[in-house]
């Protein structure tokens, strides 16, 4: 079943200025249910903005974008970031710091129900119960602090949080932008872990920016390139699994005529 | 000396303590979980005034308290309006309601700049008849409007613990995050400043009725008051529970008051209290970043100058 559809999908940021700026050009994707892609590429290539394009923080200038079946693109962004997750490379971007880990939590698990009366609802007994156990399974002691405000939090256990926040109710697509990029190694790494259990137990589609190389042929079944607003390549399968770094860094030069220009780049 | 804490001064800066209190909590909304400084107050707080007044001489004095809040809500809603509809920024927003309101008012008291109550029945003279004890004619003020603040703070607390009232928090928290959470902004601010407007509304009309009569220029200064109020409130309680902070503004008012009600005494003239509302706010704010840049000075001074490098200031603010 195809999850997301992309189909010619263009933007141009300031048209017809000086400062014209072509951010995505004719973007053709499909991400089947269950895919989870990483996506790399140069500074500015347009990775950012083809997530900001899926949660419609802009509408696009052409194109069609699907998502499980149902048309989205003119769809606005606090109605389908319902079913979107969204997680930014900056660890303050995705929780609330002066409200509690237990409120963030329950904003994030009331964003799916639609009923009207739940506008009135308060966080209830079982609701608590229910964010524990899944603090819990983070292993960070968060459990415990469900009332402080997030602010208190460190950087890896705010993005941790997000991270839980955002699947809490399990999204039809989930999309990382570099999301353990401002973490240090060991954090980072421990939310990657995170991200890549929680994935493959709900089975989400995903969609993920890294800087890393190796991050990029290993996680998931499909790796993206992007280049000047466009995906360059989709290399998957066996394709896949033979690749090495610099197999990949090959052929990113031979697609875009030059090398890999990302200043956060890591090959190890 | 021992004149200045007389029972009724401390009993009428109470009074006024809990009515301007209302204010206060609207700013709460506003200001603390909005982030947004809204200048309609003054303007809200007098149209609240004039339609309680104007409700309350037509001879219905409770109804005049939800007419008045009414009213706020339709003022909130303009507000709202103009900054997430109309692309106005949040402060010049304000700005134009509030001038756009000075007519709506002198219309609303019949294009007169005064009205006077005396002879109609308010909520205050209904409630004074109920009894003619002694002690009752003392405190039945003060028990009205601790009732009606008490009922408004804990309606207020309730419902920001909710999930709207969650939602109307994190949107003035953490922009991004709202983004990318289900809630619309649009929403959420004009929910927000809907119920902040309505309550400096009632404020108004309490007002009205407590001093009988109504004047055009009544809010001039009221935004300046009641962040006053809310940053004593805000110094004195720090934060904490949505219930503890409420009481805090709530308490904030009353001490505010208190400080006027002496400065009065002290015989500084009635024309300076702006000015001293002024001051305290102005300091109130400055207060934190004062306390940072002394402890930065103080570690400074014990670490010495030679090789303390600047990130030793602590949680000092550094950067002026
Ligand atoms: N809201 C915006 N307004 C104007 N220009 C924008 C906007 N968002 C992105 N751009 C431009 O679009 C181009 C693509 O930016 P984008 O952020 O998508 O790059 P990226 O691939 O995420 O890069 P990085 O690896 O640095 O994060 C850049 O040239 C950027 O300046
Ligand atoms: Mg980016």
């Amino acid at each position: 079943m195809v999850m997301l559809t992309l189909k010619t999908v263009s933007k141009t940021f300031y048209p017809g200025t000086v400062n014209e700026k072509k951010a995505l050009e004719r973007v053709n994707l499909e991400l089947s249910k269950g895919d989870f892609a990483t996506i790399v590429g140069s500074n500015g290539a347009g990775k950012s903005t083809l997530f900001n394009a899926i949660t419609g923080s802009f509408y696009v200038d052409e194109g069609q974008i699907i998502l499980a079946g149902e048309d989205i693109t003119y769809r606005r962004e606090h109605i389908r970031s319902k079913v979107i997750g969204h997680l930014f490379q900056d660890p303050m971007k995705g929780s609330a710091p002066h409200m509690s880990i237990e409120e963030n939590m329950a904003l994030a698990y009331l964003r799916a129900s639609t009923s009207s009366h739940a506008y009135f609802s308060r966080i209830s007994k079982k609701d608590k119960r229910v964010f524990r156990e899944q603090l819990a399974l983070l292993n960070m002691g968060l459990e415990d602090r469900m009332k402080q405000p997030v602010g208190l939090l460190s950087g890896g256990q705010r993005q941790a949080l997000t991270l839980l926040m955002a699947t809490m109710v399990t999204p039809k697509i989930l999309l990382l932008d570099e999301h353990t990029a401002a973490l240090d190694p060991a954090t980072a790494q421990k939310v990657l872990e995170l991200t890549r259990t929680i994935v493959a137990e709900r089975g989400i589609t995903c969609l993920m920016v890294t800087h890393n190389m190796h991050q990029a042929l290993e996680l998931g079944n499909r790796t993206l390139m992007m280049d000047r607003g466009r995906i360059v390549l989709d290399i998957r399968g066996e394709e896949r699994k033979k690749m090495t770094v610099d197999d990949l860094l090959a052929r990113f030069r031979e697609q875009a005529g030059e090398g890999l220009d990302n200043d956060r780049i890591l090959l190890s | 000396m021992e004149s200045v804490f007389t029972f009724s001064i401390l009993q009428s800066a109470l009074e006024l303590g809990f009515i301007y209190s209302l204010v206060a909590l609207a700013l709460f909304i506003s200001f603390s979980i909005l982030n947004i400084a809204d200048l309609s107050t003054d303007g809200c707080f007098t149209l609240g005034c004039a339609v309680g007044a104007m409700v309350t001489m037509s001879g219905h004095p409770f109804l005049a308290l939800p007419a008045a809040m009414a009213a706020g809500v339709c003022s909130g809603f303009v507000t709202a309006f103009l900054q997430t509809k109309m692309g106005v920024p949040s402060i010049l927003a304000g700005i134009i309601v509030n001038t756009g309101l000075y007519t709506v008012n002198i219309a609303v008291m019949d294009f007169s700049s005064n009205v006077n109550l005396f002879g109609c029945d308010t909520i205050f003279s209904l409630a004074k008849e109920v009894s003619s004890a002694d002690w009752y004619g003392n405190c039945y003020k003060i028990a009205i409007v601790a009732a009606a603040v008490l009922i408004v703070g804990v309606i207020l607390a309730w419902f920001l613990n909710t999930r709207l009232g969650l939602s109307i928090r994190a949107t003035g928290d953490n922009e991004y995050m709202v983004r990318a959470s289900s809630i619309n902004p649009v929403f959420t601010i004009t929910v927000g400043l809907c119920v902040s407007n309505s309550l400096t509304a009632l404020s108004g009309a309490v007002l009205a009725q407590y001093q009988k009569s109504c004047d055009i220029n009544l809010g001039t200064g009221m935004v300046t008051i009641a962040l006053a109020s809310l940053i004593i409130g805000e110094t004195i309680i720090g934060k904490g529970s949505m219930f503890k902070r409420v009481v805090g503004v709530i308490l904030g008012s009353c001490l505010y008051r208190f400080i006027v009600a002496v400065a009065l005494r002290l015989n500084v003239p009635a024309e300076c209290l702006k000015l001293v509302s002024a001051l305290i706010v102005a300091f109130a704010i400055a207060f934190p970043y004062l306390k940072g840049q002394a402890a930065f000075y103080k570690s400074h001074r014990i670490h010495g100058r030679l090789g303390a490098n600047n990130g030793k200031g602590g949680d000092g603010n550094v950067d002026a």
